[in-house]
């Protein structure tokens, strides 16, 4: 089994609101002094594409398409035992379209060689678009299912689990094919061990740039399939009412009249 | 210029399906042109007839092949049935099936496309959208370069659509679909006690904060007094203390009750975002500092096992 899986560097979605700061120019969120993480969907993609390792063998090769810090990115997934990676460079290109982020990984997949199976995370923790994973498999031709959760190699073919609205879809396809992996409680990602991270420094890391994958300076742009015209901060702020009473048995019965004031209007 | 929405014939008609087409139906205020829905599978019980009361045309591809959802057959119908519509907008509901189908689709049309859109609106011909970014801490206004907009849109908090008073003209089409790479095999549903999350009056949450499964028994009781469905943070799921499919949030369900009750969960912005829009929260948490606080119209402050089983109590006293 060849697994790919894509990686993306993201703001830590974890930065409290309070210290949320808007480039009104770049129409980006300012860094600060928040860290760049990995988007956790990608994580549990990669981790999900481990498991599977572990009962099928094969490789998993990790792919991020980034910024200065990115390596970041793929240091931890080799730490997290991935086998290699490659990292195309964005070279100054910031909050590309999803076309052109899909695009840059199309190309630098068709340069890795053939996958049984391309990983993407369902969405990013940042813009959180969810775009990329079927624009990816549009771009390679290959069939496409989102909110995958477990895969198992069966036969020539393989076996996803996919959340739906009320539950659950298994569906059965031939490799190759790509799936966008959602969050379950089998797919927590691992912390990779001291030695691991050692290792991660030894294992093959290919750089490209754009010029490398022979893209078009529109795609690659990033500007062509949508942009961001306006970022602003919603502002709400209501005074919360802490209820009150000398105690916990007059407090609890305050709680309660409220409550159920409110589902007296409802029904 | 036109708009289509694109429907699953299997899910019917409910508060989604209005809500998309009330989105369509602002637009063409302000674009004109018309209002084309695309069913895709047999439609099930009216949802013929309240469709056709409020768009301006019906196309049906109720083919057998298009009976159940299948990935690869959807995409490439709604592909043939779109192109020579040549519409500009393409709207789509929140369900897992049309936020599959969404990128592939546009990509087979030449369009872009966008995800959880609260508001589409066309500007000085610009199709522009608005959803939320950085895990709910900003709002995005989006343009949309390339034609058609394919958007699936957050529609069940969308104004659902007014019947415009006349029946829609319905056409029946077929399509060529060859063998699909790919199928989905199985459907399994979990067993749900009530409405649906989406549809909740009242929804009682869980979250790390509870420590393990068993406290959601405790919040069943109360959720039971107040008439509510129960929901959970993500902390809470990933755990495995409740199914996946109570989440509620940026990744999960986004609900808009009347009365959300959220016990033992912080506030992050990313469960902001799928509750938010709630009529009145409400909160138990140790901590005062808690972010949902500040999105609170009450709360206490306290450990949810001293609360819990006293406010059950008390509620069932006044519910009688
Ligand atoms: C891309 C992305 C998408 C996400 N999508 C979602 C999503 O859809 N839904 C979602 O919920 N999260 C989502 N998250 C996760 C989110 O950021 C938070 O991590 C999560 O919501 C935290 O859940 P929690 O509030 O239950 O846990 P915590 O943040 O750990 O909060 C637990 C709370 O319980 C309180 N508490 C502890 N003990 C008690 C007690 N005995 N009694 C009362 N209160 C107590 C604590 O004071 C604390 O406020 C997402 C994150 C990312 C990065
Ligand atoms: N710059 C990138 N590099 C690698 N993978 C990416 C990148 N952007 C998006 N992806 C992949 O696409 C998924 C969904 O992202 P998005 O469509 O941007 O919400 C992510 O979880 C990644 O797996």
């Amino acid at each position: 089994m060849r697994t790919l899986v894509c990686l993306k560097q993201i703001l830590d979605p974890d930065l409290p609101a309070r210290d949320f700061q808007i480039d009104a120019e770049s129409r980006e969120a300012k860094q600060g002094s928040a860290n760049l993480v990995t988007n956790i969907f990608c994580e549990n993609a990669l981790e999900t594409a481990l498991q599977l390792r572990d009962r099928v063998g094969g490789e998993i090769t990790a792919l991020c398409y980034g910024g200065e810090k990115a390596e970041d990115v793929l240091r931890k997934a080799l730490a997290m035992t991935a086998d290699n990676a490659a990292l195309v460079s964005r070279e100054g290109v910031s909050n590309p379209d999803s076309l052109a982020v899909a695009k840059v990984l199309a190309a630098a997949i068709r340069k890795l060689g053939d996958f049984d199976l391309i990983l993407v995370g369902r969405e990013s923790g940042d813009w959180g678009v969810g775009q990329t994973g079927g624009l990816l498999a549009e771009e390679l031709g290959m069939p496409c299912l989102t909110l995958v959760d477990e895969i198992e190699a069966e036969g020539e073919g393989l076996r996803l689990r996919r959340q739906s609205d009320v539950g659950f879809e298994i569906a059965e396809c031939s490799s190759p094919v790509v799936a966008t992996i959602t969050n379950h409680e089998a797919n927590v990602p691992r912390i990779p061990k001291t030695r691991d991270v050692m290792m991660s420094y030894r294992k093959p890391l290919t750089q490209w740039t754009h010029a490398d994958l022979e893209l078009d300076n529109e795609v690659a742009g990033g500007r062509s399939y949508y942009e961001v015209v306006e970022l602003f901060v919603p502002t709400k702020d209501i005074e919360c009412e802490f209820v009150e009473g000398d105690d916990l048995n007059e407090r609890v019965a305050s709680l309660a009249g409220k409550l159920s004031a409110v589902a007296d209007a409802v029904s | 210029m036109s708009i289509a929405i694109v429907l699953f014939g299997e899910y019917g008609f409910d508060r989604a399906v209005a809500g998309v087409i009330g989105c369509g139906q602002a637009l063409k205020a302000t674009t004109g042109g018309e209002i084309v829905a695309v069913v895709i599978g047999a439609p099930a019980g009216e949802m013929t007839s309240e469709v056709a009361g409020r768009v301006d045309r019906v196309i049906v591809a109720s083919q057998p092949e298009l009976g159940e959802y299948q990935p690869e057959t959807a995409i490439d119908a709604m592909k043939q049935i779109l192109a020579p519509l040549g519409a500009s907008i393409v709207l789509l509901g929140n369900d897992t099936y049309s936020q599959e189908v969404t990128p592939r689709l546009a990509s087979r049309l030449g369009g872009s496309s966008l995800a959880d859109a609260v508001e589409v609106k066309s500007v000085n011909g610009a199709v522009h959208a608005i959803r939320s970014a950085y895990g709910g801490k900003a709002m995005a206004t989006y343009e949309l370069k390339r034609s058609p907009a394919v958007v699936w849109v957050r529609a069940r908090a969308l104004a659902p659509a007014e019947p415009t008073g006349a029946v829609a003209t319905m056409e029946e089409t077929s399509v060529n679909l060859g063998e699909a790479a790919l199928r989905i095999v199985e459907r399994r549903a979990e067993v749900q006690e009530g409405v649906r999350l989406e549809d909740a009056q009242i929804i009682v949450s869980g979250g790390r904060g509870l420590g393990g499964p068993e406290p959601f028994e405790m919040l069943k009781e109360l959720a039971q007094v107040l008439g509510a469905e129960q929901g959970a943070s993500r902390a809470a799921c990933d755990a495995g203390w409740v199914p996946p499919s109570w989440q509620v949030g940026q990744t999960g369900k986004k609900v808009a009750p009347e009365l959300y009750l959220a016990i033992a969960i912080s506030g992050a912005s990313q469960h902001l975002l799928g509750m938010g829009d709630s009529k009145v929260i409400a909160a138990v948490n140790t901590d005062g500092d808690a972010p949902i606080f500040k999105h609170c119209s009450f709360g206490i402050v306290e450990d949810y096992k001293n609360v819990v089983p006293l406010l059950t109590e008390k509620l069932a006293e006044m519910r009688k």
